[in-house]
């Protein structure tokens, strides 16, 4: 993430010389006044937005019985809670189920979305703004609208209840969302380049393979991080087809079992929360720039 | 020029293939799925014995009879109309507080964003303990200040706000569109307002304001829609919140406390996966829909930005 400035200097900077004066003061003070006021609210709101990471932390090293006692900070730290975590049976399961899940969701995605969003960017044909419509309202849909029917293909035709496939397995055929994303941002490559492969004698599939997926590697990443996280974070999937089988449990669907199970235990439920959010968060460091990249293009450019 | 650029057929073929993932998944687990919902709502099924056409009792069950309905759906307005409002507000303020920030942007950014990336069921349970009223860090503070705190998620009046909090806190993605937006709103109209005098409130009324209603707009049509499917948050809060040990075979009541946070895709699970009262489950699924579409209908005869840059 680059630092945005509007033009204006970063800090109150000092007043050159010639300038000194009365106006000059106080048209000083108040640029300083300004600064204090922004930031004065700016660290107060980050507080409030940083402090219950804090707290769970804190709390997720406390003993068993301080942890339910309302103290803010522990009287000394218990370390053993995240291996007690990690032992618990079944919590290994999820994070391979979890892994699976967004792994193979985020593969299939990203190798079904390329060619549709290259297509409906690019390609001019009859219905295509239908098409794009039709994306949009499959993007618009609750997921609970189409749910039952789903379920009862996938249960009673293809037995395959008790697992994950039915999450993965459709996302091999389009996702609206992830469609959507790159095609907006497969709309700002110019045309010129594609048109200057064909001329080379390239087909549209090499031109795709070539041309514009090497162009479009943000758009690809902000898509394959969206969807990765979708997966990572769903619960409403999992618990439809996977609820009946700990097995098949996915972190996200385990943890509130985790919690009723320790149901005292806020310190081994906070060790395990931390856990769920902690991949989330190491991979947001890394590719900050993808995500806000990704975020804007769903809301500004049109 | 090349063959498949001058064959009509051919090309067509070529836009049919390079679509065609998408093609089979919109019939596969789009159509098909839709239409059935509609079927399976004009029929008695409970997923054992063949469904039977019972016309319109499924319809008549749900709005006159079933007695979850009503807080379910009532609910599910509340917070579409709190939680969309708030978020919108929130969202604008942060990103105009995130561009007039000059030290130190990156870290507010970074700060601000972070809770927004965080699983919603982590995210939920955090906050039933952070809100607890027994030994809740936050009913602590509050105490030592001399406030005695609400008991948030334990408390029908103060459930629904509990989860209005826990959404505010997951700002980030709107605050980023809105620093986007605002960031887009050219400087030299700033300038020329400023010469004719406009104070700050007037510069935002006559400047920032209608070059970011688009945005305005889409956040507040796709956070519609985005709290019509709520569900995640409400569930977990209310389960957690309740102490309930969640074993297999034991009935919870959903929506503790006292329903209030009960939304209709709560109600649609329990009725097509606990009560396998198939037609209900579809007709509340079509009720979610029809508001869904009403809504999108709206967005795109507005012009909001989705489609703008179509030709």
């Amino acid at each position: 993430m680059t630092t945005t400035t509007l033009g204006a200097p970063t800090a109150p900077a000092p007043v050159p010389h010639k300038q000194r004066g009365p106006a000059a003061a106080r048209a000083r003070r108040k640029r300083v006044l300004h600064w204090i006021a922004v930031h004065s609210v700016a660290i107060a709101v980050a507080l409030l937005f940083v402090l219950p990471f804090v707290f769970v932390f804190l709390t997720s090293v406390m003993s068993d019985s301080q942890a339910m006692s309302g103290d803010l900070w522990p009287d000394s730290w218990h370390w053993s809670n995240y291996k007690a975590v990690f032992e618990t049976p079944g919590f290994l399961d999820w994070w391979r189920n979890s892994l699976m899940y967004a792994g193979l969701g985020t593969l299939f995605t990203v190798c079904s979305a390329i060619p549709v969003a290259y297509a409906l960017a690019k390609f001019r044909f009859r219905g295509r703004r239908t098409a794009m419509l039709l994306v949009i309202s499959t993007m618009m849909l609750p997921p609970q609208v189409i749910v039952i029917p789903m379920y009862l293909v996938w249960a009673q035709q293809f037995h395959l209840s008790g697992t994950l496939w039915p999450l993965i397995i459709p996302m091999a055929f389009g996702d609206a969302y992830s469609i959507f994303l790159l095609r907006q941002f497969l709309l700002t490559i110019p045309k010129e380049y594609i048109e200057s492969a064909k001329v080379d004698g390239c087909g549209e599939f090499r031109t795709m393979i070539k041309i514009v997926v090497p162009m479009a590697k943000p758009g690809i990443a902000a898509i394959a991080l969206f969807q990765f996280f979708y997966c990572w974070n769903d619960y409403f999937g999992p618990q439809i087809y996977a609820a009946q089988n700990p097995g098949a449990w996915t972190l996200s669907y385990g943890l509130e079992s985790f919690k009723s199970a320790h149901s005292v235990n806020w310190n081994m439920t906070m060790a395990a929360t931390l856990l769920v959010m902690a991949p989330v968060i190491i991979i947001f460091f890394f590719a900050q720039k993808a995500f806000v990249e990704g975020v804007t293009l769903t809301g500004v450019k049109g | 020029m090349a063959m498949t650029l001058s064959n009509p057929a051919r090309r067509r073929l070529r836009t049919l293939g390079f679509l065609s993932p998408w093609l089979v998944g919109f019939s596969v687990f789009f159509a098909y799925p839709l239409i059935a919902t509609v079927y399976f709502s004009f029929m008695h099924y409970n997923q054992i014995k063949e469904p039977t056409f019972v016309g319109l009792r499924n319809w008549t069950y749900v709005f006159e009879q079933m007695p979850l309905f009503g807080p379910a759906l009532w609910n599910t307005l509340w917070l579409v109309v709190i939680m969309v409002a708030l978020r919108v507000v929130f969202g604008l303020s942060l990103g105009l507080l995130i561009t007039k920030i000059k030290t130190g942007a990156g870290f507010f950014r970074t700060a601000f964003y972070i809770p927004y990336l965080a699983p919603p069921v982590a995210a939920t349970v955090a906050f039933v303990f952070l809100l607890n009223p027994g030994s809740g860090p936050v009913n602590e503070i509050l105490g030592a200040v001399g406030i005695s705190g609400p008991n948030w998620f334990n408390d029908p009046d103060t459930a629904k706000p509990s989860l209005v909090l826990l959404s505010l806190w997951g700002i980030g993605d709107l605050m980023v569109i809105f620093m986007a937006a605002l960031l887009d709103v050219p400087k030299e109209q700033y300038e020329a307002a400023e010469l004719d005098g406009a104070g700050a409130f007037a510069k935002f009324r006559y400047v920032t304001w209608p070059a970011i209603t688009p945005i305005v707009m889409f956040a507040v049509v796709t956070g519609v829609v985005q709290t019509m499917q709520y569900y995640t948050q409400a569930l977990v809060a209310g389960k957690v919140a309740s102490g309930v040990n969640i074993g297999p075979g034991s009935v919870i009541q959903p929506g503790y406390p006292e329903h209030s946070t009960l939304t209709v895709p709560q109600l649609v699970y329990q009725m097509g996966f606990q009560n396998f009262n198939t037609g209900a489950a579809c007709v509340l699924s079509l009720v979610l829909f029809a508001i869904a579409m009403a809504v999108t209908m709206l967005l795109m005869r507005k012009r909001s930005g989705l489609l703008s840059a179509e030709d």
